[in-house]
């Protein structure tokens, strides 16, 4: 559990405020204002700064919610806490289909897009009759909790701040889970994700999804705060003003959208009220000023204000180590006798003329440790994807388990038993350890987003955690268990991608040069390591270049070269071939 | 028909340059380059203010931004005080837009001829390019895509604001670069758009050979390829990013002094016509020359085309050219796994 009691203190201050005497009520409006873009920038914190995908349409999300309940409330007369789900759903529904179309687009294209329907839906919503055109949509009730109106500024600032908290905790909640940690791990690329069982697509349609109910959440409270709606406010502008909000309190921090929203809004009211007094009323004085002082905070902390007002505190949440008595139930297998694990046939993969994997054909059995060597660019790393699903084979067979795959999914090929490593190491560096192993247990955990959000999913994630725990502690690394992945010598990372794949409860391991980087002792270590999972009933086919290490642990080498398998035997064979010496020292050897 | 295609090529001349010139400054430095708008109206509203004789307040800004970034470089030295490294800080950031300012005053009085009106303008923004770089991007060259592009922004907003306050919100025209004018069948040429063929095909030729043949070039394009790489080799990669940006404000300047005698530019205008480069750019993936070149030359023609027959969505069509390229490119393009941000 996170610590909570900060929270709290906020909240009651936020609480207190409108009951300090004298308080100017223009300064509650202000608050109003922060609450509203707060909403949004949450949304755009887990969308940009944590998923990765940058929108510049949130504010046409913002527009559904508002003119949803508008329109509802005004025209068909229904009570604006009835209308508040239609809100939320409309711009729920709307984030599923534009996300369905805009989150296939990937880098640059994706912001681009945004735009584009930001745009699109601005004008969409100037043109509608039933939306009243530009004049947009007057009248609207005020929220009434029986006799009680809000229609002050100051009432309805508790509806906006209680929406605030709620979605916050919400949000730290759904973050703080397994689908917070496959969502984190969207930032840095879908391949590791995925060869764990991550759906990314959907991964990031939820997110979608998350940010544009936010977004309509704070639609819907500004049309009863305003009690109009027009199109003004739902432009291309604004999206982009909510996107300066999140980067500058922290695009990666909930509470740095909430304090993004307190600088920006300041900021602006500050400079449009008093900068024309100082300087006489001069051309548009404030913008140029806003313009400079944007990128003066840019520079004095990149990773937003939120990041920069963390680091000063002394105080760092230290995380409750996992109950690692609570037990995972192991991942369901399918039933297989003896026989064959892992079966290559003629396996080939050409990139344009290019013939990476040369009709490679191999086996793994049960309880083996079998090594996979040759000169770099003999299509080792090619080879392991082709097994994981990252790249399809041109032709030839493989199966799992006497199963043959037919271009399966990485997310299948896991659910088969198959876990793996990567020659260039693929975690989430500023997550920990912990939380970075975690992700291996993926599909061993079973609590959706929902549960996560209301923290139904603390059993599940207790044994996600424990299972974790002890991953990490049987290879070693039980010391550097909280600290952020990206802090570990290139070594230890890579063994901290094994205890995640062992995570996975698999059959069958592939390592992609798990040693290098080691000291001495510590491949040793892991030598010892390896031997004791194949004892315990797992095969290892490893790709690795230290011929010491190789020679000493496997059972069987299979060497490639050019992509073409040149030999296949015992470590002792292998090295008295003529074959592999002449791929490793030259003709002439 | 053919006077669009023709009014389409002028257009697409122009955006092709300021194309380019983002394909440049997002392969060195990454950064979305969207004050290159400002460059574009800067330059031409420079320009138009020298020919009309009086005293563009660019000049004044080049010389404080330049005192800043002397600032900037004082402070980042602070440890290592070099006097030779000081006296050249302080030439290039001082001493050498003072003298540009000097220059400016004593040619706004007079008419000077026109291309020395337009060298001066030149000089100016690329100054004010250069010491952009130095100030907004520079200290935050280690930050993401997403922070720069936020900077970006940031920098448009000051820029566009501070235009107002140079050159009012009135338009302005400069004098033609050249009055001839020749009859080909049913078009006629006038000096000016010949120029603008000649000046763009000129600058697309000299950037090819920039970059093929100089060791800046070179560096440049290590510098696009892999940052880190091109630091351990020697190149300074902040110098690489002064110089894209050098590139991309003459690109910018020459472009508005271009058009601004064929229509008339306000402090704004720019922005408008710095999107259509970015459209084009973006065609082009924000990696290929020659095809955000091709790219550029359809968005002014289809733009020349649309305002013919449906002026009022105008903008609207050409922005609408991106959505299937962009559809096209995300689903062609395979899943390339991005390391980092």
């Amino acid at each position: 559990m996170r610590e909570r009691w900060p929270v709290l203190v906020f909240a009651a201050l936020m609480a207190a405020i409108p009951f300090v005497p004298d308080v100017p009520p223009f300064w509650i409006v202000l608050l109003d204002n922060i609450g509203l873009s707060a909403l949004v920038a949450m949304g755009l914190v887990l969308l940009t700064g944590v998923g990765g995908l940058t929108s510049f349409g949130q504010a046409a999300f913002v527009g559904f919610g508002a003119y949803t309940t508008a329109v509802l409330t005004t025209a068909y007369g229904v009570s604006p806490w009835l209308a508040l789900p239609a809100s939320l759903a409309v711009s729920g529904i709307a984030a599923i289909l534009l996300g369905l179309v805009t989150v296939r687009l990937s880098g640059h294209y994706l912001p681009l897009g945004t735009i584009a329907w930001g745009l699109g839906l601005f004008y969409l919503f100037s043109k509608l009759e039933f939306l009243g055109r530009n004049d947009g949509i007057s009248a609207i009730p005020p929220l009434s909790i029986g006799a009680l109106k809000m229609l002050d500024p100051g009432t309805i600032y508790y509806a906006i701040w209680i929406a605030v908290f709620v979605s916050a905790l919400l949000t730290l909640n759904l973050l703080d889970s397994r689908t917070g940690r496959a969502i984190r791990a969207l930032r840095r690329g879908h391949i590791a994700a995925e060869a764990f069982g991550v759906q990314t697509p959907r991964a990031k349609l939820l997110v979608f999804i998350h940010a544009a109910v936010l977004a309509g959440l704070s639609g819907w409270l500004y049309a009863h705060f305003q009690r109009a709606v027009n199109p003004t406010p739902f432009g291309a502008q604004a999206g982009i003003e909510y996107l300066f909000i999140a980067v500058v309190g922290g695009a990666g921090y909930v509470w740095g959208g909430v304090l993004g929203a307190a600088i920006v809004v300041v900021l602006k009211e500050v400079l449009q009220s008093y900068l024309p007094l100082l300087l006489h009323g001069e051309g548009q004085l404030e913008i140029i000023v806003f313009g400079i002082l944007l990128v003066a905070l840019l520079q004095l902390a990149p990773t937003g204000v939120w990041a920069l007002v963390m680091s000063w505190l002394p105080v760092k949440a230290a995380r409750k180590r996992p109950d690692v008595s609570l037990k995972l139930s192991p991942r369901e297998r399918a039933p297989h006798e003896g026989g064959v694990l892992l079966q290559l046939e003629k396996a080939r993969k050409q990139f344009g003329g290019v013939v990476a994997v040369n009709d490679v054909s191999f086996a793994v059995r049960p309880r083996e440790i079998v090594a996979l060597i040759g000169p770099n660019g003999a299509g080792k790393s090619t080879t392991f994807n082709l097994i994981t699903g990252v790249l399809t084979a041109t032709s030839g067979s493989i199966s799992v388990l006497g199963k043959r795959l037919r271009n399966p999914p990485p997310q299948e090929v896991v659910k088969l038993g198959v876990a793996r490593t990567f020659q260039h190491v693929k975690l989430v560096p500023d997550m920990s350890v912990l939380e970075n192993v975690a992700i291996g247990a993926h599909l061993r955990g079973h609590a959706g987003p929902l549960a996560s959000m209301f923290r139904l999913d603390r059993t599940d994630e207790a044994k996600l955690f424990a299972e974790a725990a002890r991953q990490i502690e049987r290879v070693g690394l039980a010391e550097q268990i909280d600290q952020p992945a990206g802090s570990l010598s290139l070594g230890q990372q890579r063994i901290v991608e094994i205890a995640r794949a062992l995570c996975a409860d698999p059959l069958l391991l592939l390592l992609d040069e798990p040693a290098a980087g080691l000291r001495h002792m510590e491949k040793q270590r892991l030598a010892a390591l390896l031997r004791q999972l194949r004892d315990g009933g797992m095969s290892v086919l490893l790709v690795e270049h230290d011929m010491g290490f190789v020679m000493d642990l496997a059972d069987r080498v299979v060497v490639l070269d050019f992509g073409t398998k040149i030999a296949e035997g015992t470590p002792d064979a292998i090295k008295t071939n003529p074959e592999v010496i002449r791929a490793y020292l030259g003709a002439a050897a | 028909m053919l006077f669009l295609v023709q009014d389409g090529i002028t257009n697409g001349a122009i955006y092709a340059l300021l194309g380019l010139a983002l394909v440049l400054v997002f392969a060195v430095t990454r950064v979305i380059l969207i004050p290159q708008g400002e460059f574009v109206t800067y330059g031409a509203l420079t320009y138009a203010s020298l020919s009309a004789g009086q005293m563009p307040g660019t000049a004044k800004l080049a010389l404080v931004m330049g005192i800043a970034a002397f600032a900037f470089d004082l402070f980042a030295a602070r440890r290592l005080l070099r006097w030779q490294k000081l006296a050249r800080a302080f030439a290039v950031n001082v001493v050498l837009p003072g003298a540009v300012l000097a220059l400016t005053s004593w040619l706004a009085g007079r008419h000077s001829p026109v291309l020395v009106n337009v060298g001066a303008s030149l000089v100016i923004v690329a100054l004010i390019g250069v010491f952009l770089y130095r100030l907004a991007f520079q200290p935050l060259a280690h930050t993401s895509v997403l922070v720069l592009l936020i900077a970006s922004v940031g920098c448009h907003l000051a820029m566009q604001g501070l235009g107002l306050l140079f050159f009012g919100a009135e338009g302005q025209r400069g004098p033609a670069l050249a009055d001839a004018a020749a009859t080909l069948g049913p078009l006629r040429f006038t000096g000016q758009s010949i120029a603008v063929y000649g000046l763009t095909v000129a600058f697309i030729v000299a950037l090819w050979l920039f970059f093929g043949l100089t060791v800046y070039g070179k560096a440049l394009r290590a510098t696009a390829v892999n940052r880190l790489g091109a630091r351990l080799v020697g190149i300074r990669t902040s110098l690489s990013g002064q110089i894209a940006f050098l590139l991309a404000s003459v690109i910018g300047a020459l472009s508005g002094i271009l058009i601004v005698p064929i229509t008339t530019l306000y402090y704004d205008t720019g922005f408008l016509i710095g999107l259509k480069g970015f459209i084009a750019a973006i065609i082009g993936g924000l990696v290929s020359y020659p095809l955000t070149a091709m790219a550029a030359l359809l968005v002014g023609v289809v733009e020349a085309f649309s305002s013919f027959y449906a002026s009022n969505f105008k903008e609207v069509i050409v922005f609408t050219l991106l959505i299937p390229v962009l559809l096209l490119r995300s689903l062609a393009a395979p899943a390339v796994e991005e390391e980092g941000d």
